[in-house]
């Protein structure tokens, strides 16, 4: 175990903390604010609300899918109108070459497309993912965060983290096992 | 009213559905449907080969009927691809949390339907290595696709489609891929699984963000899966041709997809949750609420028929009188009247709730209108093809042993597709299924509120 003094450089990347279920971990997560804690994590198996909510996040997705989305609806007209008046007029019919009307279903389309790709590619970017490491996995009962178990992580990178505080205050709530996460 | 039966928690969910892909030894019974459809793979690939060697011309397409299988089979895939994002889709956002348990293999089936779909036009263009041409990009001849044509509104609608499902199964699956990873026993398992699961590790932030994502693919997806299949039905209701020029095409069309998705997907759970004994997760009350979904579209589709009837009427045109007699008394009746049984008659079946009650009465239900849809299909496509208004240009339509062979080969495509996907991956979602057992939600969150209607 290391020392409080070597404050500089702590000896792990966090402490990670292993709960039963989701009412142990949200008190865990008040417990760790209340006492000071602002640089945390939390791993469930499934998504829940209350969580996020108690950790404080905030969340720019639904904006970057707006644009995207946007995008997809300007650029899927801006191609039909390109090829069909500026590069390529053809005279169908007799109608106008800018018959807007029968853009509209191709449009609607690249719309869908552009917002359902922002969406992916946007949580996955926003999520750091892919990303095959990362620290928690080198603790062997981090397996069950996919499972049936509730993880906390305070990180050390936390201008409030001290080694021997942040342990007893995970201790206090008797969690169903403690685990220094190792650097990278 | 709880969506699952029998007394499950987080725990058993989780290792109930992972044990089938991880632990549970390869069955006979599963290796021999496999062999089966295997077989049929080579005969489509067979086909397939004999097709670009020689030509759309060995198919039964002549001069008045240029549309024949393909597109009927094209069309029928389709429609059976909507069901599994009607389920994944609007049933998330209607937050009916029934849907948990069968959204997985729905989608997985909407993505295996629209792969044998997207092979009838691509084949049908006759030169399938050309078939970059529908796409938009600058080229050495000059040229851009027709962008008020139907069919190539076709191409987009289809294409998106395609790549929205992909998407939508693929992060619905992230989760349950970190699931299988860390519980893999073999070294190749966790490799694979963990490469697919992309580091996935329930990070509160994470989650925060993929709910976000999935809801708002759903939101997509919604007004996407009604554009599709409405797109397709413009294939033929924005040409001239008698029995085509509908307005009542589009919503026709969409519950016709509906009613025939609904039926596949009750073909596929009813032996699937008795072999894999799923009987807990996938209960009679998913089974039954699905047959009411099949009644309520089926009502809708015997509504697009009695229109055809009735504008063909109320247009007082004789080329549409003349369809409507074809199909009634004419040389299509024998198409007719059995499309009348497998999609009238026989979904009427599903008031009685001891039909509902009973997987027996539901797969049998639910065969009629597999084949119901196909000859529908069959019956829009040919009739106005073979008989329009010129008579000195009319012939029958006879399809050939390679018409058949394609067709037969895509049906084994699509179930050796399945085979594998239930044998290598979760055919439910274990991390949705968490959401409604006891135990995920916090206490005095309103029990069983899956969360995600947010």
């Amino acid at each position: 175990m290391s020392s409080v003094l070597d404050k500089g450089a702590p000896s792990c990347f966090g402490l990670l903390a292993e709960f039963p279920n989701v009412d142990d971990l949200l008190q865990a997560i008040h417990k760790s604010r209340e006492a000071g804690y602002r640089d945390m994590e939390a791993y469930t198996p499934l998504p829940v609300h209350e969580v996020c909510h108690a950790l404080g996040y905030r969340n720019r997705l639904p904006f970057l899918v707006l644009i995207g989305g946007i995008l997809g609806a300007v650029g899927g007209f801006a191609l039909q109108y390109y090829a069909s008046v500026v590069d390529y007029p053809l005279n169908v019919g007799g109608r106008p070459f800018n018959s807007w009307p029968s853009f509209i279903i191709v449009t609607f389309e690249t719309t869908i497309l552009g917002a359902a790709l922002t969406a992916v590619l946007g949580m996955l970017a926003l999520n750091g993912l892919p990303r095959p490491h990362h620290p928690v996995f080198s603790v062997p009962q981090f397996k069950m965060a996919s499972g049936d178990r509730f993880f906390l992580m305070l990180l050390s990178r936390d201008p409030r983290y001290e080694q021997e505080d942040a342990e007893q205050l995970l201790r206090e709530l008797e969690p169903l096992s403690l685990a220094e996460v190792p650097h990278p | 009213m709880s969506s699952v039966a029998g007394d499950q928690n987080l725990t058993t969910v989780t290792e109930k559905i992972s044990s089938i892909v991880l632990e549970r030894k390869v069955g006979k019974g599963w290796i021999l449907g496999l062999m089966v459809c295997f077989a049929l793979v080579m005969l489509l690939l067979y086909s397939i080969t004999v097709l670009l060697v020689k030509g759309v011309g060995i198919w039964g397409l002549n001069v008045p009927v240029g549309w024949g299988f393909a597109i009927i089979n094209f069309v029928w895939w389709i429609g059976i691809g909507h069901a599994g994002t009607l389920i994944s889709a609007i049933l998330l956002l209607l937050n009916q949390e029934w849907r948990t348990s069968i959204n997985r293999f729905a989608e997985a089936m909407t993505l295996f339907a629209v792969s044998c779909a997207g092979l009838f036009p691509l084949l049908h263009v006759g030169r399938p290595w050309l078939a970059y041409w529908l796409l938009p990009y600058p080229n050495t001849m000059g040229m851009w696709p027709q962008f008020r044509s139907p069919l190539l509104w076709d191409v987009f609608a289809v294409s998106t489609y395609a790549t929205v499902s992909a998407l939508f199964w693929y992060v619905g699956l992230i989760p349950d891929l970190a699931t299988l990873r860390d519980r893999a026993q073999t070294g190749f398992g966790k490799v694979v699984y963990g490469l697919l699961a992309m580091g996935w590790r329930g990070a509160a932030r994470h989650w925060e963000r993929y709910e976000t994502a999935y809801l708002l693919l759903a939101g997509l997806a919604t007004p996407l899966v009604v554009s599709v299949h409405t797109v397709v039905s413009f294939d033929f209701a924005v040409s001239i041709v008698p029995g085509w020029h509908a307005t009542v095409f589009p919503p026709y069309f969409v519950a016709g997809a509906i009613f025939a998705g609904f039926a596949m997907v009750l073909t596929l759970a009813i032996p699937l949750r008795k072999i894999y004994q799923l009987e807990d997760y996938i209960t009679m009350r998913h089974l039954q609420n699905m047959a009411k979904v099949m009644l309520a579209t089926g009502m809708i589709v015997a509504y697009g028929y009695i229109m055809e009837l009735f504008m063909a009427w109320y247009s007082a045109s004789p080329y549409e009188t003349a369809i409507v007699s074809n199909r009634l008394i004419g040389p299509f009746a024998h198409v007719f009247w059995p499309l009348m049984l497998c999609n009238v008659l026989a979904p009427q079946m599903l008031w009685f709730r001891k039909v509902r009650h009973s997987t027996v009465g539901l797969m049998i239900v639910a065969m009629f209108v597999n084949v119901g849809m196909w000859l529908e299909r069959f019956l829009i496509v040919v009739t106005s093809l073979s008989r329009d208004y010129l008579p000195s240009s009319w012939d029958d339509y006879h399809a050939t042993f390679w018409d058949w062979s394609l067709f037969i080969g895509t049906l084994g495509l699509f179930g050796a597709l399945l085979f594998l996907f239930i044998r290598f991956l979760p055919m439910i979602s274990i991390f949705e299924m968490r959401t409604i057992v006891p135990g995920g939600r916090p206490k005095g969150s309103g029990a069983n509120g899956n969360g995600e209607g947010h």
